[in-house]
């Protein structure tokens, strides 16, 4: 018998620290193997998130850096800017990303950097154990909204795809969910598209992962899924949000 | 030997751009305008890197970004800016980054004016950002030493792995001087095995500050500390200006070292034993020059555009032994010569 | 002909595999494995069709799938 499915080689062997369950472990697999398909890994330089994801560096297989809560998007284009001939990802979190990066996020979009983003959207701050994140459906209970959220107090979850799709240099977004097999094998196509697209030097592409947090949300791993599909994604529908790269 | 006439800003600019610089991101903020306004065009022209971002910590983000993988990026501010870059030169200290930022001072706190000042010499040398670190920093007096002290910068940094932060002013800043160009354009650079370019032929490298595992953080900042005394060891700089026969020994730096080097020249006239002690780096500090000079009946006066911040530094060296008054004003106001003549009067009484 | 390997001491028992495999061959260990956890494992080797579905919902990334 032949080994089919494996590790990639983009992935470094450490055990992951991530809840049980938790879909990071997915997402990071997906980049990784796109990162080994496109043959890209040695001029790959990542740029981790402050989150549950700040641990990516001890995962993945390539160059690595860490930025401040939000400012990935600006180290990436320092990098980026500087080395053109690198790929440049950032790897963000619900909290990092749409909260306290938010000019950030935008700013490069705007600027059109050749960088490729990849956004877990699991609707609640993980690391620090489950506060409202922007992402947070109405409704959600969390453990800053024990009354879920109120979009009279606390606004409405923000879609930062469709947000960032109405700037003109943004090239290629599109929102995936890890909850199933399929969905994930889709996912990974998504996610090989934008980086091929750096690697084309089409521009900015970002792919929102929604995402589960079993552990945050209080639920089993089984149930978590069931809610992505069920409810998260009522909110937050998959699909190609905008492709200008054809 | 052709002396151009430039505003400091300019002269700080041609510094980085002869030191080989890579990258400059910037935000607007007067009054170090020049600054932003003359790399978008000259590291556009050379093709080079020019970014303006949409804030100063974005800025200094960029830079971050840039220094990791080695190439040389500055960014430039103005104290509210930079009180938003602390955050990543927190981070950039932390991660042991190589990189120059630049504050041409302005009155503060808050929104302040536009006028030049010293206010900004707690931030720029006892931390500024969070956590137990240092920047190397460097305080030009004129236009010709804004061009020097940024074209040897680089350099440190990189030696260090450090963040080194030209602290000027709006006067020093916006003052034109003649300048001698006279710095050989660099081309080549020292090997950096620590810098993110692309794991080829060799292991994956990460840079971060976050260190979680048992005493690694202690460890890290112990070996920061290290650093730091090498640093103080090799690194200080300070003209001495007619100090061994001094009496009173002014200590100031940047613009409030031109006034009081006038007003010691005046008080030489009328046969007062006047001097300087003037601080090119901040940090490390001059401590041991000024403990050298610190003896009775030798009397020490601060001369600050603030109300007493480098003072404790200068009482710290001095350690009690002998007197030291302090002269400064606030919010942009500027101390004339006169008025340290006149104080250099009153200690000699 | 097909099967699984689960790298026993990194499963952390989430359960996804074991929901998302169409043959329902994988189901939890009797034992705890280092880290505390009932691990999956190949209950059913002969009816393991090799789909890489338990590969791609797992977490840890610790299944290999051989065909």
């Amino acid at each position: 018998m032949e080994k089919i499915f494996s590790r990639p080689k983009a992935l470094k062997d450490n055990p992951l620290s991530y809840c049980p369950g938790c879909g990071h472990g997915i997402i990071h697999r997906l980049v990784a193997e796109a990162i080994d398909e496109l043959g890209i890994r040695e001029r790959t330089i990542a740029v981790a998130p402050v989150g549950c994801a700040v641990f990516a560096y001890d995962y993945f297989n390539f160059d690595t850096t860490e930025a401040p809560h939000g400012r990935p998007p600006a180290v990436a284009t320092g990098i980026k800017r500087t080395n053109p001939d690198k790929i440049v990802f950032t790897y963000q979190g619900d909290g990092d990303l749409a909260a306290i990066g938010t000019a950030e996020t935008i700013h490069c979009a705007n600027r059109g950097e050749n960088i490729t983003v990849i956004f877990v959207n699991n609707a609640n701050y993980g690391m620090t154990g489950g506060q409202m994140a922007p992402t947070t459906l109405i409704g959600q209970v969390t453990e800053t909204t024990p009354f879920g959220r109120d979009p009279l107090r606390e606004g409405y979850p923000i879609k930062v795809a469709e947000l960032l799709a109405n700037l003109e240099a943004t090239k290629y977004i599109e929102r995936v969910t890890v909850f199933d097999a399929p969905h994930i094998i889709q996912a990974k196509k998504a996610i090989k598209k934008a980086f091929q697209n750096q690697v084309e030097g089409k521009g900015y592409s970002f792919i929102e992962v929604i995402s589960h947090c079993p552990v945050d949300w209080g639920k089993t791993p089984l149930e978590s899924v069931k809610w992505v599909e069920d409810v998260f994604l009522k909110t937050f529908p998959l699909g190609v949000i905008k492709d200008t790269t054809k | 030997m052709v002396k151009k006439l430039v505003k400091g800003n300019i002269a700080l600019c041609e510094g980085a751009l002869a030191a080989g610089l890579d990258a400059y991101f910037g935000y607007p903020i007067t009054p170090q305008n020049e600054v932003p306004a003359y790399m978008s065009n000259k590291m556009v022209t050379l093709g080079k890197v020019f970014v303006q971002a949409e804030s100063e910590l974005a800025a200094a983000n960029m830079v971050l970004g840039a220094c990791a993988t080695g190439k040389r990026a500055m960014t430039s501010s103005s104290s509210p800016g930079i009180s938003l870059k602390q955050e990543a030169i927190s981070y950039m200290a932390g991660m042991e980054i190589p990189s120059i930022i630049v504050n041409v001072q302005r009155g503060g706190p808050g929104l302040g004016n536009i006028a030049g000042s010293q206010a900004d010499y707690f931030q720029a040398v006892k931390g500024g950002g969070h956590g137990d670190y240092h920047l190397i920093v460097f305080a030009p007096n004129c236009a010709q030493e804004m061009y020097e002290v940024t074209y040897e910068a680089f350099d440190i940094a990189e030696k260090y792995k450090n963040p080194v932060m030209i602290l000027s002013d709006g006067i020093v800043g916006q003052m034109m001087e003649p300048v001698d160009f006279n710095k050989e354009q660099k081309t080549s650079f020292s090997k950096k095995d620590w810098c993110l370019d692309g794991c080829k032929d060799r292991e994956p490298r990460s840079i971060k500050s976050l260190l979680m595992g048992d005493g690694a953080l202690e460890q890290h900042n112990l070996d920061l500390q290290k650093k730091y005394e090498v640093i103080k060891a090799n690194e200080v700089k300070a003209e001495l200006y007619q100090v061994e026969d001094a009496e009173i020994i002014i200590v100031a730096y940047g613009i409030s070292s031109r006034i009081s080097k006038n007003a010691i020249k005046s008080a030489r006239t009328k046969g007062i034993k006047a001097g300087m002690i003037r601080p090119i780096t901040l940090w490390p500090f001059p401590t041991e020059i000024i403990k050298k000079y610190s003896k009775p009946p030798v009397k020490f006066l601060t001369v600050e555009l603030s109300l007493g911040q480098m003072i404790e530094d200068v009482r710290l060296a001095v350690n009690g032994v002998s007197s030291v008054d302090f002269l400064g004003k606030a919010g942009g106001g500027i101390v004339s010569d006169k008025d340290v003549l006149n104080k250099i009067m009153e200690l000699k009484k | 002909m097909a099967k699984i390997t689960v790298n026993n001491n990194r499963c952390k028992g989430c359960g996804l595999c074991i929901n998302a495999c169409p043959k329902k061959c994988i189901a939890f260990s009797d034992e705890l494995n280092k880290i505390g956890y009932h691990y999956a494992v190949l209950k059913n080797e002969k009816d393991c069709i090799g789909c890489g579905f338990c590969y791609q919902i797992c977490p840890d990334v610790c299944i290999e799938v051989f065909r």
